[in-house]
């Protein structure tokens, strides 16, 4: 299981998802395009994974029984950069170079060129499949590793991932747990408007697995959720987190537009100052 | 005259055994199942017809039936060859990579996962199906892919050879295999270079290079057995091998003869004919002759009828070759 958290563990996190923040507002400000909306709204869950769940060594990034973790909807990879250089991965400096010619943080992200990362992804519906396989070669291993995909609500619009739920269903993959960002925006509008996903708590019964619901920004919760999908045996866990997209930046909270747009400089400032005085609360040296 | 370094089967023109490539296919995964742990075999409920039923018996642990879903096959896949398997996916070439190109050019090709893509019922040879079953693009979409490997072989002994030489490497490959039975050209002791062009016709004095890919390379033989007789020599290279394409082995034969014929199961855009073209207008434009199907889908029909039909018979590699000849010393 996982190390339950203490309300000083807590805080330490939460600070972290604001440093996150912060740092995939000003990489994507330099990089000039990008999308904020679902990076924002993740910053939490990264947290949790990069710096209390996953078993992973920054300094040894092909570790054999590393944890595995997939991010199936690629585009929202500034925050899996801005963790990973956080936890020691790379040197934060190299967040600059993000979607620059010559970076190893590509646009989406791309395994072989940045140790660390599982799978290239982008194209929407994959990373399920993949989380699949790799859970696969780990039970053939008789390995103890856990795979853990994230993956977006609106890319459940792709026949590809009905067809990981029906396999991974079918096999009871109790290794594989698949973490769903609810929320609720796409390119095109909201998801329910564009191509309604509900009842989605009830289609991935129906696909046998095992469904859990959390608050997405609530650490905690989402800890408790994973160490849930820890003692499941007879099936594959899927978390479903239902979060914020824009989270942290008030005028990007819930508006779709945010989804593939990067802050200008204005924006950027103004975001800035909200991360680092947490709304105003705290006074910040740097505003 | 056949080529007699080669060892190849001698009987080939009077009696020639008959084969599936298919059958090497799953010979060498059976192999490769004893051999190494770390071979794992998908199918998208296609195991028999695709030859990996005797792997799924004897190997139930390391055998996925993905059911009818060739994206999803794909992508575990390029999971499992992420982690240390070296995953065969076997379907039909028109489903993988036809519908999953996407997703084996991200996950597989992109990801550089060990995955080798086996196409199975390529060809208009997949006759009475008709033309949605027949692959006749699979060639030039996965050659297009940067630094992939992609092998046709001739016989069920090549095919055997390559599937099995794949394994020895963790890069991605796309193999293509034929449903039909078709002889039998190789020999066990036939050596095997992966991605050398051997020449299986040679002459004295060739005037024109035909070079064949799969079991188009049968038909190329008999038409130079038979040029022969009407006193054209010939000279006939296997082109099992298209990407990465044996540059020298070309260059050396169209050198002595000015002239280059290419024959495939498959469209004359974007296959084998195109990937030599290519090479040769770079290096040594050559008058070139393409033979596979012309800017058209076949149809339904016995393979032998839908062959001569399209013009892929040796009848027409032969009017094609004295075509080529006239070209050349117009």
């Amino acid at each position: 299981m996982i190390e339950q958290i203490d309300s000083t563990k807590i805080k330490i996190l939460n600070e972290k998802a604001n440093k996150i923040r912060e740092l995939i507002i000003e990489m994507l400000l330099t990089a000039g395009s990008g999308h904020s909306a679902g990076s924002l709204g993740m910053a939490d869950i990264f947290t949790a994974f990069y710096f209390h769940i996953l078993n992973q060594d920054p300094k040894n990034p092909n570790m054999k029984d590393r944890d595995r973790l997939i991010l199936s909807n690629g585009h929202i990879c500034p925050v899996r950069y801005a963790a990973m250089a956080l936890r020691g991965y790379f040197d934060i400096s190299e967040l600059q170079t993000l979607r620059k010619i010559n970076s190893r943080l590509q646009g989406h992200p791309h395994r072989t060129s940045l140790p660390g990362v599982e799978t290239s992804s982008g194209p929407l519906g994959e990373g399920l499949s993949q989380g699949i396989g790799i859970a696969l070669a780990a039970k053939i291993d008789k390995a103890r590793y856990q795979v853990y995909v994230i993956a977006s609500d609106g890319e459940h619009q792709e026949g590809n991932i009905w067809e990981a739920a029906m396999f991974a269903g079918k096999m009871k993959l109790n290794n594989l747990t698949l973490v769903i960002d609810r929320n609720n925006i796409q390119i095109d509008g909201f998801t329910e408007d564009i191509m309604p996903l509900e009842p989605m708590i009830d289609k991935y019964k129906s696909f046998n697995w095992h469904v859990i619901e959390v608050d997405g920004h609530n650490i905690e919760s989402f800890i408790n959720a994973i160490n849930e999908a820890k003692s499941i045996f007879e099936k594959p866990t899927v978390i479903i987190a239902h979060t914020i997209p824009g989270k942290g930046v008030d005028f990007m909270e819930k508006d779709y537009l945010w989804h593939g747009s990067p802050p200008n400089k204005e924006q950027a400032k103004e975001a800035l100052q909200e991360l680092r005085t947490l709304g105003n609360k705290i006074i910040s040296e740097h505003q | 005259m056949l080529n007699k370094d080669l060892y190849l089967n001698e009987n080939i023109f009077e009696n020639p055994t008959l084969e599936a490539t298919r059958d090497g296919y799953g010979k060498a995964l059976l192999q490769l199942g004893e051999e190494n742990p770390n071979i794992v075999v998908l199918t998208a409920d296609l195991a028999e017809s695709t030859r990996v039923d005797g792997f799924e018996k004897k190997f139930p642990d390391r055998f996925f039936d993905c059911g009818v879903a060739e994206q999803n096959m794909a992508a575990i896949a390029a999971g499992l060859g992420v982690s240390g398997k070296t995953a065969y996916i076997s379907s039909y070439a028109v489903f993988s990579p036809g519908k999953n190109w996407e997703t084996l050019r991200t996950t597989v090709v992109y990801n550089h996962s060990n995955v080798k893509i086996a196409g199975h019922h390529s060809g208009i040879m997949t006759g009475p199906d008709g033309p949605t079953h027949q692959a006749t693009e699979d060639i030039a979409i996965t050659r297009c892919w940067p630094k992939m490997k992609v092998i046709v072989p001739a016989d069920s002994i090549e095919a055997y050879k390559a599937t099995y030489n794949s394994s020895k490497s963790e890069d991605p490959y796309y193999i293509r295999f034929t449903r039909d039975k078709t002889p039998i050209i190789t020999t066990s002791e036939t050596p095997y270079d992966e991605g050398k062009i051997q020449t299986f016709w040679i002459s004295n004095n060739p005037q024109v290079t035909i070079a064949a890919t799969g079991y188009m390379l049968y038909y190329a033989l008999i038409a130079a057995l038979n040029l022969q007789k009407d006193g054209i020599e010939t000279e006939v290279l296997n082109v099992s091998s298209i990407k990465p394409l044996d540059q020298d082995t070309i260059l050396k034969s169209v050198s002595r003869t000015n002239a280059i014929i290419t024959i495939e199961d498959h469209q004359v855009d974007g296959g084998m004919g195109s990937a030599i073209s290519e090479m040769l207008s770079r290096t040594r434009p050559t008058l070139q002759e393409f033979i596979g199907l012309q800017n058209t889908f076949a149809e339904s029909g016995d393979t032998k009828d839908l062959i001569e039909k399209y013009g892929l018979s040796a009848k027409s590699i032969q009017e094609k070759t004295l075509n080529l000849i006239k070209r050349k010393n117009g």
